[in-house]
């Protein structure tokens, strides 16, 4: 069934449609949406689900991880401010081994107080132990709950799904939402290998000493490295079922070009358009847009900048003192490979700043006359 | 109740450890009565045996045997909870010698 929603919504439906079992948040702007409808959706009935109301993000995540070790299926979203107040508790999910699902509204931190796209606030929270799925479209964000439930279960590691604030949360697409039986099929029920009931009490997450907690930390690693096969392999399936492949990148006109932007979230497509428009002036672009931050994705990176003479990394974000965090990233996936192209690191879009195909072409332009990758932190559209 | 005197678990590889830390007896074998400064004391003369002092222990260390609350020292960390909560006032913190 067709629908037209915004990316919020998709949000939601992703999360009806995965069955999810109990529900607890906080809302904050501009993610309210998402829990607003389904608060309605438990109690109309249209999912039989608890929803747990309460007074932070903090409670929020406290209270998913207390639902998802008693063995229930749990969602929650977030943004910004209020993802970072559940810091805390995002480490004691990752390292406690939660696999709770959560959506997350990339909103730029404050101060200045901002309610606009930027990446900062999820990157923060890169080592807490979370894969994370940055969505390009609402059609793909409603895929994504899916599949993300699917292999943070099977792994026992939570997952965020994260679209930008506005430019998707709050934009309407339509969205070909999946047919309940298929999800179903494609995501029984979860059933926990360990969980806390009274018939077997259990103390969990408790004092652990230093000849216990590197192995912990080792097998969180070790099963986090699993997951981009697993990623493919859920993704494949969901294609099967549901005629939609689920990847780790989502590579544009790679395969002959000469010059790519490295892309994630909603920049990634207008990347697409700005590809077609310098193709038809004799520049042979692509766009390699990375879906998956964490773990993340290595082999699919190297396998596209192995082929291109030239790429620009474009960030909607800046790790102060080291510049664009997916240009860092990138660069370390391909050091000391042989074969592998100059790279340039962009910062755009902050607080909400619109990415346009024009300032895909001024990158463009910028890259291609620079012969070596260069050290300097390249921004776009700052007023100087 | 906990068993006493619990013997630590130690593994001897990453693999044969559960994937959510739990169960593995830290709670137990971890004596955190030894962090004690005051102790509770219960006169008993006073005791309405209601379990008020059981309910609220945060540790669990209290109890209950034959109907009587009786605190359990090698976990009891002292923090005054039961005696802050006991309707009868008839738990007293004591200071440890030690
Ligand atoms: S002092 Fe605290 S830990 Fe000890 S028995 Fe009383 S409530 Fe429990
Ligand atoms: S709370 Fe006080 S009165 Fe009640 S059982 Fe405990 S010691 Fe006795």
């Amino acid at each position: 069934m067709k629908k037209v929603m915004m990316g919020n919504h998709a949000l939601s439906y992703g999360a009806m449609l995965s069955r999810a079992q109990v529900i607890s948040a906080y809302p904050i702007t501009p993610q309210t949406q998402v829990v607003e409808l389904l608060s309605e959706m438990c109690s109309d009935g249209t999912l039989n689900a608890q929803f747990i109301k309460v007074e932070s993000e903090h409670s929020a995540m406290a209270s998913c991880i207390g639902a998802s070790v008693a063995g229930a299926r749990t969602f929650t979203a977030t943004s910004s401010q209020g993802l970072a107040l559940m810091h805390e508790m995002l480490h004691w999910a990752g390292g406690g081994r939660h696999p709770i699902v959560m959506g997350n509204v990339n909103r730029s931190m404050a101060p200045g107080w901002s309610i606009w796209a930027d990446q900062n606030d999820s990157l923060s929270q890169r080592d807490t132990g979370w894969m994370q799925f940055y969505c390009a479209s609402n059609q793909e964000v409603v895929d994504t709950v899916i599949q993300a439930f699917k292999v943070a279960e099977a792994l026992m590691i939570p997952a965020m799904v994260i679209l930008d604030a506005f430019a998707l949360s709050h934009t309407y697409e339509v969205v070909d939402v999946p047919d309940q039986g298929l999800v179903d099929k494609y995501l029984p029920p979860f059933k926990p290998a360990i969980k806390l009931t009274p018939a077997d009490p259990r103390a969990f997450g408790g004092l652990t000493g230093a000849e216990h907690y590197m192995e912990l930390r080792y097998k969180l690693e070790t099963d986090m490295e699993k997951a981009p096969a697993l990623i493919e392999e859920t993704g494949r399936e969901f294609g099967k079922i549901f005629g939609r492949d689920l990847g780790l990148v989502d590579p544009y006109r790679c395969d002959d070009a000469d010059f790519i932007f490295v892309t994630s979230g909603t920049a990634g497509f207008t990347a697409r358009v700005a590809v077609d428009e310098l193709r038809k002036s004799g520049v042979k672009a692509g766009n390699l847009r990375i879906k998956v931050f964490r773990p993340f994705p290595f082999e699919r990176v190297r396998e596209v900048l192995g082929k291109v003479k030239k790429a620009a990394v474009v960030d909607r974000n800046c790790s102060y003192g080291a510049g664009g965090i997916f240009y860092q990233e990138v660069k370390s996936a391909i050091y000391g490979r042989p074969g592998m192209p100059p790279l340039i690191g962009y910062i755009a879009g902050l607080g909400g700043r619109d990415i346009t195909t024009d300032s895909f072409k001024e990158i463009a332009a910028d890259a291609m006359a620079k012969d070596r990758a260069e050290e300097e932190i390249v921004w776009i559209g700052v007023k100087k | 109740m906990r068993p006493k005197k619990a013997k630590k678990i130690v593994f001897k590889s990453a693999e044969e450890m559960p994937v959510m830390i739990c169960s593995v007896g830290h709670q137990t074998h971890n004596l955190t009565g030894a962090w004690r400064n005051i102790r509770p004391e219960i006169d008993r003369s006073k005791c309405i045996k209601c379990g008020i002092c059981w309910k609220f222990c945060p540790e669990p260390s209290i109890e209950v045997v034959d109907e009587w609350p009786v605190v359990d020292y090698d976990y009891c960390k002292g923090c005054g909870i039961c005696a802050e909560e006991c309707p009868a006032k008839c738990i007293v913190m004591v200071e440890e010698q030690r």
